[in-house]
């Protein structure tokens, strides 16, 4: 509970919101009808308006990336170690625009939103979406907000996937793009583990066809068990070893012993899925993890990377992490591979550490470093 | 490899290069082109201290082992490729050499002469691994593991049809001095080849 707030932090923060009244036509075919977009700025935008930062959120995340949204919040927004003044992403020399997604359920139009031509939540009917949706209603937010180029646009895992894409659809716009633990598409493995999150939000029986809140009712249960899967995936065997070993929680296992055992390990991957259910869109999160499956970087491409990325104009950093399975350092060379054989700039550190997957989100000595010194270049660029 | 090294290759460097450094260092090469040659280059380091600089410096870089094969880097895909005083600490020089060969148009190499009469005498007249300002490290824990002399080189190219477009090997006192000029086996200090197939 910070009185006040760390020298280093963007301090309080007030989200705002943007409207868009013109309908827009999705990836899918279909049209949404107008649409609102919630976000965040840190920073300033500079007289030439060329400082501008896009930061891309990844599956469960939204528009609050850095600072407070009161004096009583007891943790900033999710990438605070990354964005503040004097950090990797310094909003002394930035001006950062974080914003929530269309589909997400923090305040941008998505499935628990009314749908104007039946006057109840979209839910299940919300139109199914791709990274290119989001890039798209990115760039109308952009326009909005009186930006022509970013200096650069930068994301983790499925938000890198969305940076990646900026550069191709937009080459013009994007000077730097900033792909840390993401992938040109998912792995069979990746799929799988999306599916069997889906499948427990789909089997609850709270979740009525996505007609939950029709219901009065949420999956609470099924949204939990989706994200214990997915939270395991996003951890590594060490670091879980480490963290809680075979410490028991509750009870014990001598001999003649009858009490209930619990694993602390256990009880940890209970309480998260628990808190999640209570903040996050089941609809939402199926949303979400099926765009990070249909996401092929190259499938308009000729499903050559290479032929992709060359039509990229922007510099580039890679970034993954040694433990990182679900978004493996493999799949990171294979973006910087192809970068190299499409002639485009690039720089890639495999990054140490325990934290597997979650790694982006975490401060890492190194890998502050890294994108400090990067972005230091990118802010000298600025005119 | 000292700056002023760097500076006596850089004839062999064509303007607009696409080069490709390997064990970049801090990137004082490839930052010496982009100034000098307009050439994009990139970098290939392990060292993290090595690759935070390079990126510091806004020289492309990428970090990966050269011990584990350049596999990933398409044939011709660079005009250059160079590798200053990194080949004694490869595990197999001659694949690494082969590999640039393939990946480059051009190949330029650099490496220390173990046939210095320095290291000649040590060996000589103390019966032991040469230890020096030059070479500081024991036998038993030094990144140089494949030291070699001019002459090997020159058999090695031989062998392997490896053509030697250019060759400049240094004194002691990091010029190419007449004595280094006329018994570069026995003189030289520092190798630079500019070589192809």
């Amino acid at each position: 509970m910070p009185a006040t707030f760390p020298a280093d932090s963007v301090g309080l923060v007030t989200p705002r919101l943007q409207r868009f009244d013109a309908p827009v036509t999705l990836s899918c075919g279909r049209e949404l009808p107008g649409f609102e977009l919630v976000y965040e700025t840190y920073g300033e935008l500079n007289a030439a308006g060329s400082n501008a930062v896009l930061i891309c959120h990844a599956l469960s995340g939204h528009h609050h990336a850095a600072g407070y949204h009161s004096e009583d919040d007891r943790k900033p927004g999710w990438w605070d170690h990354y964005i503040g003044p004097g950090k990797p992403i310094d909003t002394r020399r930035f001006f950062v625009v974080s914003l929530n997604n269309i589909g997400g359920c923090h305040g941008s139009t998505g499935p628990t939103s009314i749908n104007p031509a039946t006057g109840i939540p979209w839910g299940p009917d919300f139109p199914s979406l791709r990274a290119r949706d989001w890039v798209l209603t990115q760039r109308m937010l952009m326009k909005a907000l009186g930006i022509e180029v970013w200096a650069a646009v930068i994301g983790g895992s499925l938000g890198g996937m969305q940076a990646m894409r900026w550069a191709l659809l937009y080459p013009d716009e994007v000077r730097h793009c900033v792909v840390i633990a993401s992938a040109m598409k998912l792995t069979a493995q990746n799929i799988a583990f999306n599916e069997a999150a889906r499948q427990a939000i789909v089997s609850d029986p709270n979740f009525h066809g996505g007609r939950y809140l029709e219901h009065d009712t949420l999956p609470r249960r099924g949204l939990a068990l989706a994200r214990m899967i997915g939270h395991i995936t996003y951890l590594s065997e060490g670091g879980m070893r480490d963290r809680f070993g075979r410490a028991l929680k509750a009870g014990d296992l001598t001999l003649g012993s009858d009490a209930a055992v619990e694993f602390q390990v256990e009880s940890y991957l209970r309480y998260q899925g628990d808190v999640f259910a209570t903040r996050f869109d089941a609809n939402t999160y199926l949303l979400m993890t099926k765009a990070l499956d249909y996401f092929d970087l190259a499938r308009d491409y000729g499903d050559d990377p290479v032929a992709a990325f060359a039509h990229a104009r922007a510099r580039f950093l890679v970034i993954s992490f040694t433990t990182d399975w679900r978004f493996a350092p493999a799949r990171s060379r294979e973006i910087v591979n192809a970068l190299i054989a499409a002639g485009r700039a690039v720089s890639y550190a495999e990054i140490e550490s325990e934290h597997g997957h979650d790694a982006f989100l975490v401060p890492i000595p190194r890998y502050q470093a890294l994108l400090s010194a990067y972005m230091q270049r990118v802010a000298e660029e600025c005119p | 490899m000292r700056r002023v090294d760097l500076a006596l290759i850089m004839p062999w460097i064509a303007h607009g290069a696409r080069v490709l450094d390997l064990g970049c260092g801090d990137g004082d090469l490839l930052g010496m082109l982009r100034l000098q040659r307009d050439a994009e280059g990139l970098g290939v380091d392990i060292d993290h201290e090595h690759i935070l600089n390079c990126v510091a410096a806004g020289i492309p870089v990428i970090e990966q082992d050269l011990n584990e094969g350049l596999g990933n880097f398409g044939s011709g895909s660079f005009d250059l490729v160079v590798m200053t005083n990194a080949l004694q600490t490869l595990r197999y020089p001659h694949h690494v050499l082969d590999e640039m060969l393939r990946i480059g148009r051009e190949v330029i190499v650099t490496f220390p002469n173990f046939g210095h009469w320095s290291c000649r005498l040590h060996l000589a007249l103390q019966g032991r691994m040469p230890v020096s300002k030059f070479m500081p490290y024991t036998w038993y824990d030094t990144p140089n593991i494949h030291f070699c002399t001019v002459r090997d080189f020159d058999i090695l190219c031989a062998e392997r049809n490896i053509r030697v477009l250019d060759r400049l090997v240094l004194g002691a006192d990091h010029t190419r001095n007449a004595l280094a000029s006329r018994w570069p086996n026995l003189f030289g200090t520092t190798a630079a080849y500019h070589i192809a197939r």
